[in-house]
């Protein structure tokens, strides 16, 4: 089935300079990895060396996060639109504040 | 190759350092926007944000995935881009630090403001290399208007 992906404005050089990539998947997990062989620089931005998806990406499937469905296991359809969105982390190292 | 660099207006400098001094000694934290042009981009407006870290404020910020999508809204209404995100150090340098780097993304333009009990200090700013190993400091420009990129 036919999905798009969304791509996130600061992963969009990994991907062609596209906004969106149509993929061919049954659920987020076959979307992702169709995505990141298609383009495969994209996915140290998206994947631990674990190849867990990393804590600040958000996956969204017609704007419900994965979390709270099936996560890379929820089923997408054929016109369905998969999200990346960023979240932003950062600060100090300190051991004790 | 050149360092990339990023103009920041006077206006929008300030009242990030406000930012970081209202917000003492927790982090703040908020959105970048502008214009991104071939190695330059400039700052030309701003989403301040709250930081959602409630547990640990003093050495981390976030900012969900609503509040990034409301900083996009935004700098789409105002016909800019969202350039990137500032943040402070309370107490520490205005370096990124392992933390940041571990949870960066590419392409955005990271600004550190080090606030130092209370007061403003040093600025910096970084974009994230391609193979997430390092940053680049960009050459930060600061000016009393508009400036225009290249």
């Amino acid at each position: 089935m036919a999905v798009k992906v969304m791509i996130p404005t600061p992963l969009r050089a990994y991907a062609g300079k596209q906004e969106s990539v149509e993929v061919q998947a049954a659920t987020v997990g076959e979307a992702l990895s169709a995505l990141t062989t298609k383009h495969s620089d994209l996915r140290k931005h998206l994947f631990s060396d674990d190849g867990r998806l990393r804590s600040f990406v958000n996956v969204y499937v017609n704007d419900e996060d994965i979390r709270y469905l099936q996560k890379d296991q929820t089923a997408v359809k054929a016109g369905d639109t998969i999200s990346i969105v960023p979240s932003i982390a950062g600060g100090v190292n300190r051991a004790r504040i | 190759m050149s360092r990339p660099r990023l103009k920041v207006r006077e206006e929008m400098y300030r009242r990030i350092h406000a930012h970081g001094v209202e917000t003492y000694p927790h982090e703040c934290c908020g959105a970048l926007l502008g214009r991104d042009g071939e190695g330059s981009r400039e700052v030309i407006d701003l989403v301040p944000l709250a930081n959602r870290r409630d547990d640990s404020p003093r050495n981390r910020f976030e900012v969900t995935p609503d509040d990034v999508r409301l900083a996009e809204k935004t700098a789409s209404e105002k016909k800019l881009e969202l350039i990137g995100w500032y943040h402070s150090h309370p107490d520490a340098p205005a370096r990124p630090s392992e933390y940041d780097r571990d949870h960066a993304w590419p392409w955005y333009s990271y600004l550190i403001v080090s606030v130092e009990k209370g007061e403003p200090r040093d600025t910096t700013s970084w974009r994230l290399h391609d193979d997430r190993a390092a940053y680049d400091a960009e050459e930060l420009e600061v000016a009393a208007r508009e400036m225009g990129i290249q």
